[in-house]
């Protein structure tokens, strides 16, 4: 029996039997306890965030070894290092001895953590180094695997991208994405050396449900309303001779080259590119008003040329949404984290991404100058947008405390012919403001809920 | 101080990397544990302007609390409690002129849901400190902030420290750039949409 079976053992048994899943998420609605329900919350932290890959920090917060990074699998306090040998490691903070957290900053280097309460102290691979007046114990605790720290048994990376999961038989974090890779090698390849630098974040707390935040992540439909005062404030100056930000939604968005994709386990993407002028300043062209813009585009034309444009689109915004199921959302040039902290609260981390000048034709001069302005361009939308969206996820919540009105729809698109297409690839393809992936993902959702994963961990030998 | 080429409403020509070092390096001064002006005259003028900034947020006076600050504005919101280098690094809130109008145009729209109903707010401000510049027309001023904020059921307190950049255009003091310095500044924030 693995150590997660005996916890399992303790709880009431066959939590997945426990609820009737075909009952609570059907085609087109689900049951309001999906968000309001404490036990199904307890259990996601298992059989999602625990039995499928999870993001959990980018390679670049922890470049260099002994660097250290605290994160979340869940609710379980993380400490990612890049340990000693170079390996990346995301530890359990918590101490073997008695529980207490390790480690209390968000970053740092350090070679080992000594826990402020009884002074074990810990390698940052893991392995216990040794305890206070250690004779006290009749064998050398060191010797004895149980006192090295867990750490999430399967951590693996994609480009730079750090998932884990405790679930032993996962597939390969690559064949868990899937076609979803493609966006994000592009969502990367547009980027000098197809990189991007993680730089400090937007950070918003609403007192909603986790899933209401990834409903959203691909929802076209509600860009026009709750994001209204946005597109207002965007395109004020009626002398603009280009409509800014997301105004191809305004009228008739299901009829614009824009679409919607599922990419299978849960996973998503919102293409809005082919909505700009294919060339170079096509992104651009659409970019909404920034502060410094003026200055930087001036610069940059006069010392460039021809170039310049390609160059300005780099502190523009990507007009994507690559949502990687469950708490990884690519947009614009952020990378946004959905971090559950209750079935009624949400952290949502908005790490900005800045670029480097890896063949060095940008110079230093310039390579600041545009992620200057790429620091300013990525403040606009949690500012002026996302606000407006949490407002909306928090009155969702309120709302759903009507218990006798059961039912959230999610199904517009829904059996319309010839709306949704699936590829050969098996991707399905759907017009912008469709629900498709709603559906679909819950889906996937629905089948971790029923499964009984095999969740591990694992320590040092 | 000169008048601006490009009508800073409009267009952003002046933010550029002079600007944005010269701005770092003012607001190292509040940083200094030796505010350089004792001159309790001065001291309280500066504390009235500081205090009549807060009382107009209060009473959602956007259009004359944009008149206390110069054309040329800078507004700006670390994200990290050493206030760092927001040309390498994501701000809370960083914005010029045109993105403070902006800020209290999207609000006037009626259709910002964060803002409707608007927070109620009261504004304390303390701990009034001066700093001189090498430049006579440019004063550095250190204050504490307690903002009471009640919304949606609610009420809750952001406190902090705020640095003013003060500088003289024909006479008259007027707010060159704000940097407001959270507590809370790298922490998950419910709604962070009023005007600090």
């Amino acid at each position: 029996m693995t150590q997660m079976e005996r916890v399992e053992a303790l709880r009431p048994r066959n939590f997945g039997a426990s609820y009737d899943w075909d009952e609570l998420v059907q085609e087109d609605r689900v049951h309001h306890l999906l968000y309001t329900d404490a036990a199904i919350f307890d259990a996601e932290m298992r059989h999602i965030f625990g039995g499928t890959w999870v993001y959990l920090a980018h390679e670049s917060q922890i470049p260099n070894v002994d660097d250290y990074v605290t994160a979340k699998l869940g609710l379980r306090p993380l400490i990612m290092t890049r340990d000693s040998d170079g390996i990346i490691r995301a530890l359990y903070n918590r101490c073997t001895h008695r529980g207490t957290t390790l480690c209390r900053f968000e970053k740092g280097n350090k070679r080992s953590f000594q826990c402020p309460y009884h002074g074990w102290n810990f390698l940052n691979n893991g392995k216990l180094r040794g305890v206070p007046w250690a004779e006290g114990y009749g064998e050398n605790l060191t010797r004895d695997p149980k006192f090295n720290l867990a750490q999430v048994p399967r951590v693996e990376s994609y480009r730079g991208f750090i998932f884990g999961t405790l679930n032993a038989s996962a597939p390969p974090i690559g064949e868990h994405l899937g076609p979803i890779r493609k966006p994000i090698d592009e969502w990367l390849d547009r980027n000098p050396g197809g990189k991007v630098v993680v730089c400090e974040a937007n950070r918003i707390k609403y007192k909603g449900n986790w899933k209401l935040a990834y409903d959203n992540s691909g929802d076209g439909y509600h860009v026009l309303y709750s994001h209204r005062s946005l597109l207002e404030t965007e395109n004020r100056f009626v002398d603009e001779n280009t409509e800014k930000g997301m105004s191809y939604y305004r009228t008739a968005p299901d009829e614009q080259p824009m679409y919607m994709q599922y990419m299978g386990n849960g996973h998503h993407f919102k293409d809005k590119r082919p909505n700009l002028q294919p060339r170079n300043g096509g992104l651009w062209a659409i970019e909404s008003l920034h502060p410094g813009m003026e200055h930087v585009e001036q610069k940059l034309r006069r010392q460039f040329g021809d170039r310049a444009d390609a160059l300005l689109d780099l502190a523009g915004s990507e007009p994507v949404n690559i949502n990687v199921f469950p708490n990884l959302s690519l947009l614009g040039n952020h990378i946004q984290v959905f971090q559950p902290v209750s079935f009624e609260e949400t952290d949502t981390i908005w790490y900005g991404t800045r670029i480097e000048d890896v063949d060095g034709t940008i110079g230093a001069d310039a390579l600041n100058d545009i992620n200057t302005l790429r620091m300013r361009t990525q403040e606009g939308f949690p500012n002026f947008g996302e606000v407006d969206d949490v407002t909306n996820f928090e009155q969702i919540q309120r709302g759903l405390r009507c218990q006798e009105d059961e039912w959230i729809y999610m199904n517009r698109g829904l059996g319309i012919p010839g709306r949704i297409h699936t590829l050969e690839d098996g991707t399905i393809k759907a017009p912008a403001t469709d629900e498709m992936f709603m559906r679909e993902y819950i889906k996937e959702w629905k089948r971790l809920m029923k499964a009984e994963p095999q969740l591990t961990i694992r320590r040092e030998p | 101080m000169a008048q601006p080429v490009h009508d800073p409403s409009r267009h952003s020509y002046y933010v550029g990397d002079a600007l944005y070092q010269e701005l770092i390096a003012d607001f190292e001064v509040v940083r200094r544990d030796d505010p350089t002006v004792q001159d309790l005259v001065e001291r309280d003028m500066f504390r009235g302007l500081v205090e009549r900034e807060a009382r107009l947020l209060d009473r959602l006076q956007f259009k004359e609390w944009l008149q206390l600050y110069a054309d040329e504005c800078l507004y700006w919101v670390p994200s990290t409690p050493n206030g760092g280098d927001p040309r390498r690094e994501i701000a809370v809130m960083f914005d010029d002129r045109r993105r403070l109008e902006d800020r209290v145009f999207r609000l006037a729209t009626g259709f910002a849901w964060s803002q409707a109903p608007s927070s109620r707010t009261v504004r304390m401000v303390s701990n009034v400190e001066v700093f001189a510049s090498e430049n006579p027309d440019q004063r550095l001023v250190r204050s504490n902030f307690l903002i009471h904020e009640f919304w949606d059921d609610e009420t809750r307190a952001l406190a902090g420290w705020a640095g003013h950049r003060f500088r003289k255009f024909d006479g008259v003091w007027r707010i060159s750039a704000k940097q407001v310095n959270l507590l809370v500044c790298d922490q998950c924030i419910r709604n962070p949409s009023i005007i600090l």
